[in-house]
């Protein structure tokens, strides 16, 4: 029973769905995430019992609990640690952290920008909702200023991160963005985030249908989402619009919208999507655009991991270490003899 | 050069205690390691204390910037660094004014009297030379002119700046007092081949100044050198000189072989824990993890994902570490991982006294998360059985899949002393509680029927995949689980798993009496300073004192209770303001417990004891 399923690409997403009862607010984003998540994870190729899930707190926090892998519902903000040593112990393993807003950059966001820095081959799901949900209704580190909420009645006064931002300016490899009703493209972006080595950050934009209910539905509402978000991608041109007619130019050392066949304007003066630069200068251009809101996978810099660069010292040390054995410490330099 | 009461017959000593002070820039370290190392080559039983201020270099010539190490050699058992010097090296004024106090009346000072000019005077705050005044009547004062006399002795090297120069002269003092004791200077001359591999011009400059210390002494009628401390009786071994620290990396490394496992450290410098990060980073040959985490939680959550995954995890802090480190050690109990926590304990609260030891932290340990969260908690006693009870601390987390604290401190972490040295082959096995695929009836809250251990399912284990989490969970399937009776049962099976360690561990033994007037109790560090106490009071005819110290604190030893109604009186030493001793009142309510502490960042005094447990004894 539990062999065959050993055997790749045989799963289906029903493989992942863990016996515990799903207990989010009917109509929240994260069941899209998790759905994209399940259906996503038989088309990467690996098995089940490599797979682990690390949370921290909050309602994103619960998503361990509904896969059916190894996985840890620790405490507030220190999941990226807890997944870290679960990675080093055995980098041969699939290791995920599911995170919030509040988890990640508010109490996490020390071991937030460490894992970052650091790269060590996890993925990390951002379920950004821009407000404190299981604690019902504080402003968090995302929150637009002058937002109402349960700790800031008469409007929020603390200016927000943009997690982009912040994890571009942490040295992160790999980020994406992606909006909460899209599970096709969240299925995608996280299949393209397993097989990034390296940290991959993924920021999706959530939902929260209780207490921050449509705080993306003007660039993600159906009716208005091709107009106001842009899908990067790779090595292809920065186009988007219902009519495919809008793109981005560069322009005094600024971003700028223009309309192709206006102004002598044609696609070949389109810029083209670099993900893989190393330098994050246009990547942090694109993270802090307000109109088109870059979604997509907007850097993807492959770079050495920490457990490839640990790897490499300690295969040095082993070649060059006269010690095979603890006794041979234990025995080695000044020893004293009594009789 | 001035001997003053310089015609006292030479006398065998079967015990001396020597401290070199100076400037925390004048290498007092690396003077009192030499010498202790040499004597222990020569089979002397050791025992060090170093004491030096938290400044890296406080200002020249100031108070608070001496630096100091303390050795007690013996050619009997040693098991303090002594309370009373038979002898002080003195680099600076300084360093006179605040170590004279512990010098035996009688007994020798070494000066630098190059040192002893206006200004250092002046920042020591002595009014007139105390090398011209009486203030040192009642000692014999051997006054050298090191600093001249090192920059005579490297006249012939060519091209050396008065830095490297001054520097050396702790090498003077070092040399003569190994022509004292009756020492080779073989080894340190080994040792700057070593350290100076690549500054061949500094083998010859520490050379010569050591060599220039010990022929200058070795012509001075006037130093008495019959201070031939001999080798002492010990068991039969290969023995090494071993400090506290690194004797509880080794621990570690030992307990991962045996075990079979792959020790993961995640760790945050801070002193005095740091030594054991720098010991255990160094073995990656042997597939040592050790992982320098950006915080003190970071430290313990990444351990707690290695233990997850199935290493034998480790943290290393100190006081404050522990304090951050709190939740997640809530949450490894929770989850029931192995995970062992070590504690080099330092004077607190807050920041406290960083570089000097205390005994603070045993409440913390024990009682320092929310809910009920109980921890095994163990204590090493010796700077050598902190190996043994590193090892000990891996075999009961492993065995009882339960965060392990182990307690050390700044005391016997940074002394050192002779250690044994014990092959992996006759340590005790290590079992652990994994479970293999195709286990039947599987669920990851099964537990050992005589441990209450649960079983351990390591990610990558076909058909075990498993969540468990900080919520608590049912007692069985681990899911979470908010029933009230669930609760309360999980609560008691946490709390009887630590409890039933008790069945693993031997109980304890008094030493010098097994009944009488007086029950000495003690745990952790002042093991030395309490057994030596103790020992001296039967010497000098008090046959009725015994000494029971506490390495296991939670649980505690099974015949604890017992062995406590067997003296007249009890009375619980600790340097802190009476933590164990409250414990104890706790859990055994019908017996009286006076306590005796300390809170001064410094160890048990030997005399201090003795007049302590003289009163009580009347």
């Amino acid at each position: 029973m539990i062999m065959e399923t050993a055997v790749e690409n045989k799963y289906t997403y029903k493989d992942f769905e863990s016996d515990q009862e799903v207990r989010w607010c009917p109509g929240c984003d994260d069941y899209v995430i998790l759905r994209s998540m399940q259906k996503a994870l038989p088309e990467m190729g690996v098995k089940k019992e490599d797979v682990v899930f690390v949370s921290g707190i909050g309602c994103s926090s619960r998503f361990p609990y509904y896969i059916d892998t190894y996985g840890m519902h620790t405490i507030h903000g220190r999941a990226p640690a807890i997944a870290s040593g679960v990675k080093l112990a055995n980098p041969s393993l699939s290791v995920w952290v599911a995170t919030g807003d509040g988890d990640a950059m508010a109490i996490g966001g020390n071991h937030f920008i460490h894992v970052l820095r650091r790269n060590i081959d996890l993925n990390i799901i951002l379920f950004n909702n821009e407000i404190y949900g299981l604690t019902k209704g504080q402003f968090s580190p995302t929150s637009m200023v002058g937002q109402k909420t349960k700790s800031s009645p008469y409007g929020n006064t603390q200016p927000p991160f943009n997690p982009g931002e912040l994890a571009l300016g942490a040295g992160a490899r790999f980020y994406g963005r992606i909006s909460g009703n899209s599970p096709k493209d969240i299925s995608q972006m996280l299949i393209d985030a397993h097989h990034f080595k390296g940290t991959s950050l993924i920021e999706v934009l959530q939902n929260c249908v209780i207490f921050n209910d449509g705080c993306y539905s003007n660039v993600t509402n159906k009716d208005v989402k091709e107009d106001k978000l842009i899908f990067l991608e790779h090595g292809k041109p920065m186009i988007f619009g219902k009519n495919r007619d809008k793109g981005l130019v560069l322009s005094n050392l600024k971003l700028e919208v223009v309309t192709i066949g206006e102004n002598g304007i044609t696609e070949d003066n389109i810029l083209i999507h670099d993900a893989k630069e190393k330098d994050p200068t246009m990547h942090q251009m694109l993270v802090r655009l307000e109109y088109p809101l870059a979604t997509g996978i907007i850097r993807s810099y492959n770079d050495l991991t920490l457990e490839e660069r640990e790897a490499e010292v300690t295969k040095q040390v082993k070649a060059n270490s006269k010690f095979k054995k603890i006794d041979d410490l234990f025995f080695s330099g000044e020893t004293y003899k009594v009789e | 050069m001035i001997v003053e009461k310089s015609n006292i017959q030479s006398e065998a000593l079967e015990t001396v205690v020597i401290r070199f002070v100076g400037d925390s820039g004048d290498g007092m370290q690396l003077t009192g390691t030499q010498f202790t190392d040499t004597s222990a080559m020569f089979g002397n039983d050791i025992a060090t204390f170093p004491n030096y201020p938290s400044e890296i270099r406080a200002p020249q010539g100031s108070l608070f910037g001496v630096s100091g190490f303390q050795v007690h050699i013996g050619s009997v058992e040693v098991s303090t660094p002594g309370d009373n010097l038979d002898l002080l090296v003195a680099m600076n004024p300084a360093s006179l004014k605040t170590n004279l106090y512990a010098l035996k009346p009688g007994h020798t000072i070494i000066v630098d009297t190059d040192a002893f000019n206006r200004k250092n005077l002046e920042k020591a705050q002595y009014k007139s030379n105390p090398l011209e005044d009486d203030t040192l009547n009642n000692y014999r004062v051997v006054k050298v002119d090191m600093t001249s006399l090192t920059r005579e002795a490297l006249k012939d090297i060519e091209g050396l700046d008065n830095k490297t120069i001054t520097r050396s002269k702790n090498m003077f003092a070092l040399g003569m007092v190994y022509w004292m004791y009756g020492r080779t200077t073989e080894y340190t001359i080994d040792f700057f081949k070593k350290k100076f591999r690549k500054e061949p011009l500094l083998i010859d400059v520490n050379t010569k100044v050591l060599k220039a210390g010990y022929n200058f002494a070795e012509t001075l009628e006037f130093i008495p050198n019959a201070y031939s401390v001999s080798p002492a009786k010990m068991a039969s071994g290969t023995y090494r000189v071993i400090m506290g620290n690194t004797a509880t990396a080794w621990g570690f490394l030992a307990a991962a072989e045996k075990s079979g496992l792959e020790l993961f450290l995640g760790s945050y410098p801070i002193t005095p824990a740091t030594d054991i990060l720098h010991e255990l980073v160094k073995h990656k040959h042997f597939g040592v993890k050790a992982f320098q985490a950006e915080d003190e939680i970071a430290g313990i959550s990444s351990a707690i994902g290695a233990a997850f995954a199935g290493d034998l995890a480790i943290t290393t802090t100190s006081g404050p570490g522990l304090a951050l480190k709190g939740e997640a050690l809530g949450l490894a109990i929770m989850m029931e991982l192995p995970l062992v926590v070590v504690n080099v304990q330092r004077g607190g609260p807050s920041t406290g006294l960083p570089t000097k030891t205390e005994q603070s932290d045993l409440f913390q340990a024990l009682y320092g998360r929310n809910g009920e969260s109980p921890a095994i908690v163990i204590a090493a006693s010796t700077p050598s059985n902190c190996f043994d009870f590193a090892f000990q601390a891996a075999k009961l987390a492993l065995e009882h899949m339960t965060p392990v604290i182990l307690l050390t401190d700044g005391y016997i972490a940074n002394g050192s002393a002779p250690w044994r040295i014990q092959s992996v082959e006759e340590l005790p096995e290590i079992k652990n509680n994994k479970v293999k695929e195709g286990a039947d009836n599987w669920s990851p809250y099964i537990r050992n029927e005589k441990t209450l251990a649960r079983n351990w399912a390591i990610p990558g284990t076909i058909g075990l995949e498993h969540r468990i989490g900080g919520l608590e969970k049912d007692s069985i399937t681990g899911n979470v689980s908010q029933a009230p009776e669930n609760h309360e049962i999980m609560t008691k099976i946490r709390a009887e798993k630590v409890k039933r360690v008790q069945d693993d561990i031997p109980e304890i033994k008094t030493e010098f009496a097994t009944s009488g007037d007086l029950l000495v109790v003690g745990w952790g560090g002042t093991y030395g300073s309490l057994h030596s106490a103790v020992k001296q009071m039967n010497l000098v005819g008090y046959k009725n004192i015994g000494l029971a110290h506490f390495n296991y604190i939670n649980p505690l030893p099974k015949n604890t209770g017992d062995l406590l109604t067997k003296f007249k009186k009890i009375v619980v030493c600790e340097l802190n303001n009476g933590q164990f001793v409250n414990m104890l009142r706790m859990n055994f309510t019908g017996i009286e417990f006076l306590q005796y502490n300390k809170i001064q960042g410094l160890p048990f005094g030997n005399s201090e004891l003795m007049e302590v447990f003289k009163k009580l004894i009347k």
